[in-house]
């Protein structure tokens, strides 16, 4: 079993390599780059000749990827162009920032979601079940910056009790903080919820069907320890696979909810390097976005490995 | 000759209709409705979408169903126009998803060998980047042209459109008629057209529907933050984008267009749930 667990963790670091060279790549075919950007009106050749030695931007491209990913390594994430400072001290708070979002987003919705799925397969067909049905239905469909729209609507305009927008400063408070944190994270709760209830429905619903709960049932157990104790611990593997999953999907979501409430976090740091053009920060950023993603993805494949005994061996 | 009656319980194809629920009905009265909206669209719009026509932004107008957007412009026209962009390119996109993925799957599952570990491989890097993350690269290289757009949700969605078919051709594959087929003779293509691409064709419709809602999400989503589809282009993604200042005012302008695209993609999942409510379980069977 653990070593398909290490074989796991090998591919893993391989698409970490294999993504960095995509980050790398991605941002190097942009036509123009950061040396005419930064001189703007003043590039002549000579000017340009001259900012790119100095950039180190004349190296062919293997040698920049090279000592790009060298420098990764060690935690040096270049200099910002647009800004003239190193991308770390960007970076951190705004990763901070994002991650509690993450955070507070995780320990909200998984309980929240995983109650929901268990209580819809626990009495399937009843009137919680088509109840809770509905809910996940419009948490699919509804695009995040709907939620977040609604939400504004509701609780910012018409109740006036929260900020449309974070109004975050180095010195904002607790109270602001949960201010400015409450309705981004309960747009991201909700476009979660559906998805995470309706795979631990079908997941619990899928075990209930095995022959050993029929057993238990025909023992005389009562249907709560049937679901908490044999379903229960049977599910636990496929449903870390599927939060992690969605942990994962988090990742994408953000970039929204963050752009829409102006939100201090990563991901606006990286649109705002997009759309300046500024390559390094827009590198760094994407690195962790992806490495994140795929250290969950790993997460999610070692727990389904682990968790189910007839996988631990290969076929 | 006495009749043999093959107990088949597939539903006559005279009363397919009744198979439908409420909420399939619901779903398909939506969707019509869009459809309708988007081909009749410049014929149907009040007021050209491009034109400004109250003299305050935001402003509430007798003449303007929604109200006016961020510099005076008809919602409702914009809307109507707004559809046609975005269901276009969502269904471009979807479908050029389908054409990528769905070939090469079946591909890689047919032909084996090399050819498939190498799709695959790089199938699962593709897979093992965040959709957004990817475009976002594409974009800031290639700019933000609708071919672009695209082109890169086709590339991005691909991935798992591949997994997918892959995994149902392989099932039908390893069945003992293809085996026969192969024994009698037929080449590569016959078996494709003839045998597996009839089996798999159920379970990658409905799930077209789902990408369909997925990419039009996506797409909105791409055009929310900027590097959709461009202004002045009537698009509900980035009307949603423009408007979403006037939130802080208490303008409801935003609401319409993320509305709009609310109800059609609650639309399509009320259908597709209807659908595979009714199908067999084998599907659930293929992905576990």
């Amino acid at each position: 079993m653990w070593k398909m667990v290490l074989k796991r963790l090998g591919i893993g670091v391989v698409m970490l390599f294999a993504v960095s060279l995509i980050v790398f790549t991605g941002t190097e075919i942009l036509p123009g780059d950061v040396a005419e950007i930064i001189l703007g009106q003043s590039a002549t050749p000579e000017t340009l000749r001259v900012l790119r030695a100095e950039l180190g931007l004349d190296q062919p491209a293997y040698l920049r990827y090279l000592f790009w990913l060298g420098d990764l390594v060690q935690g040096d994430l270049g200099m910002s162009h647009a800004r003239n400072v190193p991308i770390a001290e960007l970076v951190a708070p705004r990763l901070q920032n994002t991650f509690l979002l993450a955070g507070c987003v995780a320990v909200i919705a998984v309980p929240l979601s995983l109650s929901a799925g268990l209580l819809a397969a626990m009495y399937p067909g009843t009137w919680t079940d088509r109840a809770i049905s509905w809910m996940t239905l419009g948490s699919i469909s509804f695009p995040e910056f709907f939620t977040a729209t609604v939400l504004v609507l509701v609780f910012s305009i018409e109740l006036g009790l929260l900020p449309p927008i974070s109004n975050l400063r180095g010195d904002s408070d607790l109270g602001e903080w949960a201010a400015a944190l409450a309705l981004p994270v309960a747009t991201l709760t909700i476009s979660l919820f559906g998805q995470l209830v309706r795979l631990t429905r079908a997941t619990t619903l899928n075990i209930m069907n095995e022959p050993y709960v029929e057993m238990a049932v025909l023992k005389g157990l009562s249907r709560r320890r049937i679901v908490f104790l044999h379903v229960g611990l049977n599910a636990f593997g496929p449903i870390v696979n599927v939060v992690a999953l969605n942990m994962a999907y988090l990742v994408g979501g953000v970039v929204i909810v963050e752009t829409i409430f102006a939100f201090p976090g990563l991901a606006k740091l990286m649109i705002d390097g997009v759309q300046t053009r500024d390559l390094p920060v827009v590198q760094a950023c994407a690195m962790i976005f992806c490495a994140t993603y795929v250290l969950l993805i790993l997460v999610a494949d070692i727990a389904a490995i682990l968790a189910n005994a007839r996988l631990r061996h290969a076929r | 000759m006495t009749e043999i009656d093959l107990g088949d319980d597939r539903p006559a194809r005279r009363d397919w209709h009744r198979r439908i629920g409420p909420g399939g009905w619901i779903g398909i009265a939506v969707i019509l409705f869009w459809a309708l909206v988007a081909l009749l669209g410049p014929w149907i719009a009040p007021y050209d979408p491009g034109a400004t026509i109250a003299d305050m932004p935001y402003a509430a107008d007798d003449r303007l169903l929604l109200g006016a957007d961020y510099i005076g412009r008809d919602i409702w026209s914009r809307v109507i126009i707004g559809a046609r962009t975005t269901l276009g390119l969502s269904l471009a996109a979807t479908v050029l998803t389908y054409l990528i993925g769905a070939t090469l799957g079946v591909c890689a599952a047919t032909i084996g060998g090399w050819a498939d570990a190498g799709l695959s491989r790089v199938n699962d890097v593709l897979l093992s980047l965040p959709n957004i993350m990817l475009a976002l690269l594409v974009i800031a290289a290639f700019g933000t042209s609708n071919l672009v757009v695209i082109a890169t949700t086709a590339v991005v969605f691909s991935s798992s459109v591949f997994r997918f078919s892959r995994a149902l051709a392989m099932n039908v594959m390893v069945q003992d008629f293809v085996e026969v087929a192969a024994i009698r003779g037929e080449r590569f293509p016959w078996i494709v057209f003839h045998e597996v691409l009839p089996n798999i064709a159920m379970p990658l419709v409905s799930d077209f529907g789902m990408k369909l809602v997925f990419i039009m999400l996506f797409i909105s989503g791409l055009s929310f933050i900027g590097l959709g589809v461009q202004p002045p282009t009537p698009d509900w993604g980035s009307m949603v984008r423009e408007n979403v200042q006037g939130l802080a005012y208490g303008s409801y302008a935003a609401l319409w267009p993320a509305g709009a695209i609310a109800t059609l993609t609650l639309a399509i999942n009320l259908v597709v749930d209807d659908l595979s409510a009714k199908s067999s379980k084998a599907i659930t069977q293929t992905m576990g």
